[in-house]
C-alpha cells in the first residue's frame, strides 16, 4: 500500500496538523519510504498467534473508590490543572467560539 | 585537592558520608562544568545550579546532624527534560511544551531527590524522545563531547533520544544523568559516548510524569561512568508506583549489594540473527573481544536463535508511532503549552495551526505514521499485525531463555556518526536502532557498557540482554566486561 498527496493530507486532517501543499509532496515519498519497508511484516506467519497486549504479565489494579483516594492528583486542584493554560478565564479553559 | 568532577556516584556518595569534601563542594564543582561547557555542547535546556547546591546543603546539613544518607545523598544528577519537575520548565524539547511548568513532580525524579540527589538542570534530548542522535531537538543539537582522532573537526552525535544525557555523563558535567529508552534511547546514547546505562525490565521504573511517547515501551533508567553507579541509581529510581497502571509491584532487589563479576555457572546466549550485513568489522571484533571476556569470567557461550529479529525494526516503526499519535493528541492548545490562534480561527483550525507550529518535522512524521496506521481499512493489516509479530520477538526471547541466562549482542552496528550524516534519510537513521529495538519490544532488562575505543578513537558498547527482572543478571555480566575492558578513555577536553 502506499500512499497519495490526498490521502496525506487526509491523514494530517485527522491528526490535526495543518499542511501546506509543499509540506505534503514532500511527505508523500517520505512515508512511502517508511511503509513500503514495514511492509515485510506481512511475510511472517503470524496464524494462532495472538496481539500482544502486555509485555510482561501485569494485573490492572482498581483503586479504592473513595473520593482523593491519592492527594497528590485528586480533587481540588482547579488552579493547579489551569496553571500552565494558554488562555484560563473565570476558571475554565478558555478556547475560540465554537458555536455560531 | 581532587577533581571531584572526575567522580562518579558511589565515590561522591562515600566522600560525602566520610567528610571528605562537602556536598555543597560537589554541586559547585559540577555546576561550574555544566556552565562552561553550555556553548560548545548545548547538554542543557535549563540549569539549576540553584537547585543542586539547596540539595547539597541540605545533605550536608543531615550529615552534620547525624541523620541517615540516602543512596544518592550528594550525589547532583542531569535529569533529562522529559520527566516533569515541579516549577522547573519541562519541554521534551519541544516548541509545544516551551514555558511549560508542570505543576507536579514525576515519580522518578522525587525519589531521587528523596535520596538526596541534587539536579543540575534539564538536559535536551530528541524533540519527544523521537530520534537516535538528538538533531530533533527544538532548542539545537547536542554535541558530543567525542571527537574523531583523524585530524578532522567533525561535530558527532552524542546518540538519542538521550544526548543531553551521555554528553553530560561523558564530559564531566554531571556524574549520572537520568535517561528514558523506548527503543534503545539510553542503550546507544550510552555506547556512543563511553559511558554505561541500564534500561530495567518494563515497569520497574514507574512513568507518571514522564512525557509518553510509547506507553508500552517507554522506560526510565539511569546512565553513568559505570556498573555500580548504574545499580545504585537504579535502586534510587525504581519502585511500584499505584499511579502507573503498568507499574510493577514488587520489592526493588539490592542491585549494588548484589553485584558479581564471577559468571561461573552462567550462560551466555550469542544470537546468530545479530550477525547482520552493515554492521562494522570493529562492531563485531568487540563482540568477539566480548565473548572471550565473559568466557574468562567463567560463563559457558551458547549460540542462540532469535528468528524474528529482522521484523524487530518493522514492528517498532509501526507500534511506536502509533501509540506516539495517540498520546501526543494531548498537545492541543487548550490545556498547557504552546497555542497558535491564526485571526478567525474556529476551535479545529486551532488545534492544526497550534500542532503545526509547536512539532518538529520527526514528531510530525511520526504521528501521521501513526494515524495512518490506526485508522479505518489500515489498522489489522499494519498494526494488529506488527501486535502480533511483537508476540513472535517475544516469544523468541522466551524460548532462548531455556538455554541461557544473558544475551550478549552489540549496543549498535557502528560507532558514533557526524551530526547531518544520517539525517537526511530517517530510514537510515532508524536502522541504527537493530540491536536495541528487540529488547524494548520484549519489556526485557538490557544495558550497554563500553568495550574500548576504534581506530579513530571512538567508543563503542556491548550489550547485555536479560531475562524480565533480572537487572542482577544484566549488571553482573556488565560488571564482568567491565573488569575487563578497563575503560578508562574520556574525551579530551576542547569545549
Amino acid at each position: 500500500m502506499s500512499v497519495d498527496t490526498a490521502t496525506v493530507a487526509k491523514i494530517a486532517a485527522l491528526a490535526r496538523i495543518k499542511v501546506s501543499e509543499a509540506e505534503v509532496a514532500a511527505m508523500v515519498p517520505e512515508l512511502n519510504g517508511i511503509l513500503a519497508w514495514v511492509e515485510q511484516l506481512g511475510e511472517v506467519d503470524v496464524t494462532g498467534v495472538e496481539p500482544m497486549t502486555a509485555v510482561i504479565e501485569n494485573h490492572l489494579r482498581l483503586r479504592e473508590d473513595v473520593i482523593d483516594a491519592d492527594p497528590l492528583t485528586g480533587g481540588n486542584k482547579r488552579d493547579a490543572v489551569l496553571a500552565n493554560a494558554p488562555a484560563a478565564e473565570h476558571g475554565f479553559f478558555g478556547v475560540p467560539k465554537v458555536i455560531e | 585537592m581532587t577533581d571531584l568532577t572526575e567522580l562518579g556516584v558511589a565515590a561522591i556518595r562515600e566522600g560525602v558520608a566520610k567528610g571528605d569534601f562537602t556536598a555543597v563542594e560537589v554541586a559547585e564543582a559540577f555546576n561550574a562544568n555544566v556552565a562552561a561547557a553550555q556553548p560548545a555542547l548545548n547538554a542543557f535546556i535549563v540549569a539549576t545550579p540553584e537547585k543542586a547546591l539547596e540539595a547539597a546543603g541540605a545533605v550536608d546539613a543531615d550529615r552534620a546532624a547525624g541523620k541517615p544518607l540516602g543512596k544518592m545523598a550528594g550525589v547532583p544528577i542531569g535529569m533529562k527534560d522529559l520527566f516533569a519537575t515541579k516549577g522547573v520548565q519541562t519541554t521534551a524539547a519541544s516548541h509545544i511544551l516551551e514555558g511549560f511548568k508542570p505543576e507536579y513532580e514525576s515519580t522518578v525524579s522525587q525519589k531521587l531527590w528523596d535520596a538526596g540527589a541534587g539536579m543540575l538542570g534539564k538536559l535536551n534530548l530528541d524533540q519527544f524522545a523521537m530520534g537516535s542522535s538528538n538533531e530533533t531537538s527544538y532548542f539545537g543539537n547536542v554535541i558530543s563531547p567525542w571527537k574523531r582522532k583523524d585530524g578532522g573537526n567533525a561535530s558527532l552525535a552524542p546518540g538519542g533520544s538521550s544526548g543531553g544525557s551521555s554528553a553530560a555523563v561523558s564530559a564531566r558535567l554531571a556524574p549520572a544523568a537520568t535517561g528514558t529508552d523506548t527503543g534503545g534511547s539510553i542503550r546507544q546514547p550510552a555506547a556512543f559516548t563511553g559511558i554505561a546505562g541500564i534500561k530495567p525490565t518494563y515497569g520497574r521504573c514507574s512513568r507518571w510524569g514522564i512525557v509518553a511517547f510509547a506507553s508500552s515501551l517507554d522506560q526510565a533508567g539511569p546512565m553513568a561512568r559505570d556498573v555500580r553507579d548504574c545499580a545504585i541509581m537504579l535502586e534510587a529510581m525504581a519502585g511500584f508506583d499505584p499511579k502507573d497502571s503498568t507499574s510493577l509491584d514488587m520489592p526493588v532487589p539490592a542491585w549494588e549489594a548484589g553485584l558479581s563479576g564471577d559468571l561461573k555457572g552462567k550462560k551466555v546466549g550469542i544470537p546468530r540473527e545479530y550477525r547482520m550485513d552493515g554492521t562494522a568489522d570493529e562492531i563485531v571484533k568487540s563482540w568477539e573481544q566480548g565473548i572471550a571476556w565473559l568466557k574468562d569470567a567463567g560463563a559457558e557461550i551458547v549460540d542462540i536463535s532469535l528468528p524474528h529479529t529482522k521484523y524487530a525494526l518493522p514492528t517498532y516503526y509501526i507500534i511506536a508511532p502509533a501509540e506516539a499519535s495517540s498520546n501526543l493528541a494531548r498537545y492541543d492548545g487548550v490545556r498547557y503549552g504552546l497555542r497558535d490562534l491564526p485571526d478567525g480561527a474556529g476551535l479545529q483550525d486551532m488545534y492544526a495551526a497550534t500542532r503545526a507550529a509547536g512539532f518538529g518535522p520527526e514528531v510530525k512524521r511520526r504521528i501521521l505514521i501513526g494515524t495512518y496506521v490506526l485508522s479505518a481499512g489500515f489498522y489489522d493489516a499494519y498494526y494488529t499485525q506488527a501486535q502480533k509479530v511483537r508476540t513472535l520477538i517475544s516469544r523468541d526471547f522466551k524460548e532462548a531463555w531455556a538455554h541461557c541466562d544473558v544475551i550478549l549482542a552489540p549496543t549498535t552496528p557502528s560507532a558514533s556518526f557526524a551530526l547531518g550524516e544520517k539525517s537526511a534519510d530517517p530510514l537510515e537513521m532508524y536502522l541504527n536502532d537493530v540491536f536495541s529495538v528487540p529488547a524494548s519490544l520484549a519489556g526485557l532488562p538490557a544495558m550497554s557498557v563500553p568495550a574500548g575505543l576504534n581506530l579513530e578513537g571512538l567508543p563503542l558498547g556491548l550489550q547485555i540482554i536479560g531475562k524480565p527482572f533480572d537487572e542482577q543478571g544484566v549488571l553482573n555480566a556488565g560488571l564482568a566486561i567491565e573488569q575487563r575492558a578497563g575503560f578508562t578513555a574520556k574525551p579530551e577536553k576542547w569545549w
